[in-house]
């Protein structure tokens, strides 16, 4: 089969590998239709998370068709139109039942790995390094499915691919940051970022109760996405002062949540976010806290900060004496998919949201290597690449 | 000198008659022993005088008590430091490494309890384990892998046994490994399943530098025993051992599933 593989910074490529085979009986081998490049793809293709080894095939919004099923997967069968999760679970450990499934205990292989870094090891992702679990990835003609049982989700007819392909992350992570904030109605949400994940946050604030979205981003094309199709007001950081505008649009008090959708790769124009290249560049941290250090800063006293942007290892100077001096709660981590996938699927049958609006690229697979430089360049306006197989 | 030293002047299969003086001092001090008894005697003979004869003999006795191991004044007192070394069950304290492993399993008590008490289970769940064979209800006869592609076999007893709760177990006098073990059962706090700790004690022959070798060459108890701890908790809970293969590789053994477990019951 073709896939994308990773060879360090930079260096994508599209290689022949050995098909998929059934290993455990829980497994299922789904033939990929659509794949898509996620933002946090573009932290491995930046070479900033550890673990990557030449040759692992990357990837993980993925959806396709069920090609053979293990012999303890009963709930698919072949034929299958599927999408399927990015977050690997077991479904029998403590948190899959406490519907933590991000956190599954059983199904990082390399467990041991994260646990040197980490403490404890949250579950295994496609295609997102060895120390998280060391999986294939989907954007690949075949991808092996572990516990297909409890994963993937069955897409009715009627709706297409580029409608649901997006269940498998970013639609479940940007509700599941809204979700975080624990909005009461009428409350004002503050979200950084206007990528994929920032502009479903926004759909999602709104859906859940919030009065008033605000948006924070540089790039005209996404806060016109922003604005025109997610209603939320927007600012662009580097035409003003973003505390200041919220302090404006919030009578002086500071939004009730903030959502930092943007992560590990901030940018920023203050001097602390040339403090963050200078560190990183010396080694000092493994994350830029910009973004982080503007939403603790901003946030109204005893408000929710909610973090779906990826972090990877260690951060500096964050202002935990603003955090605790003004008796914020933060919530964070990786999406628990599973929990959200029927909600979800809901809303599209509905017609409530076409999550396909913000795909501005697509292209084969055989393009990917210059798919992933024009997205992460932000080349040709570029918001969200799929892939074809 | 060197025979006298390295090999028990008599073994318990002699008759008393081939052997009327048995060892009851162990090898150290008889290393001390023809030390200190070697230095009096040089002393004494150099003095000449009373005191010297005095330390003449007692240079001499202590040569005698090293060079065969039998002290008559320990045979008087009743003493035997040899036999104490030699007999002595499981790891003697401030001896040996300990490996500690803790975590929940979601599944029930007396089910994780049974499949540990039946010993032969072992071999199937832990990589440095080659066999366990039963000998009784309490003894076993165990066989390890060691670095090298050497094994090491020892026998041990479980002494303490309380069904659903713990079962601790000890090596048996004579093994090649003086080693412990006990695993914990607990019901776990937050409702379902059970807390479950399992710790090794072991003192391989040639102590510290040998556990301190092994680990140089990868064998490393600690990381082994929390990746078989894992894996068992992935064939309870999952059926099956996560694996990032993207195909069975021919010819290599297969990680095992729930229903591939030989499990032997009571």
């Amino acid at each position: 089969m073709r896939a994308v593989s990773w060879h360090g910074k930079e260096d994508i490529r599209v290689e022949t590998f050995p098909d998929p085979q059934i290993v455990n009986p829980r497994d299922a081998i789904v033939k990929v239709s659509l794949t898509a490049i996620c933002g946090s793809d573009l932290h491995l293709y930046t070479g900033r998370i550890p673990t990557m080894q030449a040759g692992d095939i990357l990837g993980h919004e993925f959806m396709g068709e069920v090609v053979a099923v293990g012999h303890e997967v009963t709930n698919l069968k072949i034929g299958d139109r599927v999408v399927v999760p990015f977050t690997i679970s077991c479904g029998g450990c403590y948190f899959c039942k406490h519907d933590l499934w991000s956190l599954c205990d059983n199904s990082n292989p390399n467990a041991w790995m994260v646990e040197k870094l980490y403490g404890h090891s949250p579950s295994g992702l496609f295609g997102y390094s060895h120390m998280l679990g060391g999986y294939a990835g989907g954007q690949a003609e075949y991808v092996r499915v572990p516990f297909a049982d409890v994963g993937p989700i069955t897409v009715p007819e009627g709706l297409s691919d580029e409608q649901v392909l997006f269940l498998s992350d970013i639609f479940p992570t940007g509700y599941m940051a809204a979700e975080n904030c624990q909005i009461r109605e009428g409350d004002t949400v503050a979200v950084w970022g206007c990528g994929p994940v920032g502009l479903f946050a926004i759909w999602s604030a709104y859906k859940l109760g919030a009065g008033k979205v605000i948006a924070i981003d540089r790039f005209p094309e996404r806060l016109k996405l922003a604005r025109e199709y997610c209603k939320a007001k927007t600012l662009n950081y580097e035409e003003v002062d973003v505390f200041t505008m919220l302090q404006e649009l919030t009578g002086g008090r500071g939004p009730d949540s903030c959502i930092d959708a943007v992560g590990s790769e901030a940018h920023g124009t203050t001097l602390d976010a040339w403090y963050d290249l200078a560190a990183e560049k010396l080694m000092l941290e493994t994350d830029r806290g910009h973004v982080l250090r503007q939403v603790i800063h901003s946030c109204r006293k005893g408000g929710t900060i909610s973090i779906p942007g990826v972090y990877g290892g260690f951060l500096d100077k964050v202002p935990i004496g603003a955090a605790f001096g003004k008796g914020l709660q933060l919530r964070m981590g990786q999406t628990h998919v599973h929990r959200y996938l029927p909600r979800l699927l809901e809303f599209i049958r509905e017609g409530e949201l076409d999550p396909s609006f913000l795909i501005t690229h697509r292209s084969s697979l055989e393009q990917a290597a210059d798919m992933y430089r024009i997205f992460e360049q932000k080349q040709d306006e570029c918001i969200k690449v799929v892939l074809q197989t | 000198m060197k025979t006298g030293l390295m090999n028990s002047t008599c073994s318990s299969s002699q008759s008393v008659k081939q052997c009327p003086l048995s060892q009851n001092v162990a090898n150290s001090e008889r290393v001390l022993s023809l030390l200190g008894g070697g230095g009096l005697l040089l002393m004494g003979l150099r003095r000449g005088s009373g005191a010297g004869l005095l330390g003449v003999a007692a240079g001499a006795s202590l040569l005698y008590r090293g060079w065969t191991g039998h002290c008559h004044l320990y045979e008087g007192l009743g003493i035997n430091t040899a036999d104490s070394q030699r007999k002595r069950p499981g790891v003697p304290a401030h001896q040996g490494s300990k490996v500690n492993s803790a975590l929940h399993i979601n599944r029930d008590r007396q089910e994780i309890y049974d499949f540990w008490r039946k010993l032969e289970n072992l071999p199937q769940i832990m990589q440095h384990l080659e066999s366990v064979t039963m000998l009784d209800e309490k003894r076993s006869e165990w066989v390890a892998r060691a670095p090298l592609g050497k094994t090491l076999q020892w026998e041990a007893e479980i002494i303490t046994d309380k069904p659903g709760e713990v079962i601790a177990w000890q090596s048996l006098p004579g093994s090649q490994v003086d080693t412990a073990g006990s695993v914990h059962f607990k019901d776990s706090s937050t409702g379902a399943g059970t807390e479950f700790v399992v710790s090794i004690m072991y003192n391989p022959p040639g102590g510290q530098i040998v556990t301190q070798i092994a680990h140089l060459l990868g064998q490393d108890l600690q990381a082994e025993l929390n990746q078989d701890l894992r894996e068992f908790k992935q064939l309870l809970e999952a059926g099956e051992i996560a694996t990032n293969a993207i195909a069975p590789e021919p010819g290599q053994i297969q990680k095992p599933v729930m229903s591939d477990l030989k499990v032997v019951k009571s």
